[in-house]
């Protein structure tokens, strides 16, 4: 797999959850696969995608909230794991699409070959903490995450892009994003829907 | 001087209603109330607490993000590149070490050079002082919701007990 195929297995299974994007090809796949409001996608301040998922989380019981990360944005804000596995935001899953590179910037090398992310998670005490690397187990994975209680750590083993993707920007402005997450945000849905156990 | 307790008080009747960041000694008294009041999220480092307080403004808070001045310097890029780009407001309460040069080595340069930051960054701001508390919070409240940006408030020791 690689970003897009898994991004094409997850997205899909999204109804009204929130979703936090990691800034580079992650945000600009998931905008030009499936454009929603209640995504917002970071474009600077790497690293902190899963604290302000986690803002939003905490505030918002109510609603599930998801993290698209990436490999280099969770290695560059590791104290993020410690904080959700402290706090505990049952709503809250993080999804990390690893690809051992830092994409947007020519494909560089991480370490997260070496380093298994979703122990760190486990160990930090989120309730969940999977790896997952066939599109098969990916749909089932991420359809029984999306559902129960967390906090959940889902990370996807994917190839990184050989050839850089020709894949556009994100067209909305910064403020626009805000705006209009923070519009999702205030809605309610069913309850019953977020609540299994 | 003013106490913890008064702070807190001025600050939930000027409509904050969430608060995090990273500890300075110069805000002990007021982080003993908030942890007393329950609610105040402990953050690893500054950049991730404003993080955390652009999510939570989205969500409908009123964020405060507590922090030393030397938080500052770990936090510029997420001040500039979130904040302040996607218009997501907190109320910065910014401790000011190194205040006029008399302090311990590590703060003498940051100390010297926080209003310049803040200046550089665009971030407006106001110097506390005990007598003004009242009137820095309204300012920045005003100016807040005015700029929808972030606003800081430096704290000189000698001013909360």
């Amino acid at each position: 797999m690689n970003l897009a195929e898994a991004l094409t297995v997850v997205v899909p299974l999204l109804r009204d959850e929130l979703v936090v994007h990691a800034n580079g090809f992650i945000s600009r796949e998931s905008f030009n696969l499936n454009d929603r409001p209640g995504n917002f996608y970071m474009i600077g301040s790497m690293g902190l995608a899963s604290s302000i998922a986690l803002g939003v989380a905490l505030n918002r019981p109510d609603r599930r909230v998801v993290i698209f990360d990436g490999d280099g944005n969770v290695l560059m804000n590791l104290g993020s794991l410690a904080m959700i596995g402290a706090l505990q935001p049952v709503n809250l899953v993080h999804i990390v699409f690893d690809n051992e590179a830092y994409g947007s910037t020519g494909n560089q090398r991480t370490i997260s070959a070496q380093v298994a992310l979703e122990e760190i998670a486990r160990s930090s005490g989120y309730q969940r903490a999977q790896r997952v690397d066939t599109a098969a187990v990916l749909r089932s994975t991420a359809q029984e995450f999306l559902t129960k209680a967390g906090p959940s750590f889902l990370l996807i083993k994917i190839e990184p892009d050989r050839e850089e993707r020709k894949i556009g920007r994100i067209t909305h402005e910064p403020p626009q994003i805000a705006a209009r997450f923070k519009s999702s945000c205030q809605l309610s849905v069913p309850s019953s829907q977020y609540k299994e156990n | 001087m003013i106490t913890g307790a008064d702070f807190l008080r001025l600050l939930l009747e000027s409509g904050f209603d969430f608060f995090t960041g990273v500890p300075c000694s110069l805000v002990k008294s007021l982080i003993a109330m908030l942890e007393e009041r329950g609610g105040y999220i402990p953050e690893t480092r500054e950049d991730a607490a404003v993080g955390l307080a652009a999510g939570a403004y989205m969500a409908g808070k009123q964020p405060v993000v507590i922090m030393q001045n030397s938080g500052l310097g770990v936090c510029l890029n997420a001040l500039a590149s979130l904040s302040r780009i996607y218009h997501l407001p907190c109320l910065l309460l910014i401790t000011w070490r190194g205040y006029q040069g008399k302090d311990a080595p590590e703060h003498l340069i940051m100390g010297d050079i926080s209003p310049t930051l803040l200046e550089t960054l665009g971030v407006p701001h106001r110097v506390l002082s005990a007598e003004t508390v009242q009137d820095s919070l309204r300012w920045a409240v005003e100016t807040l919701k005015q700029s929808n940006q972030p606003v800081a408030l430096l704290l000189p020791p000698g001013v909360l007990q």
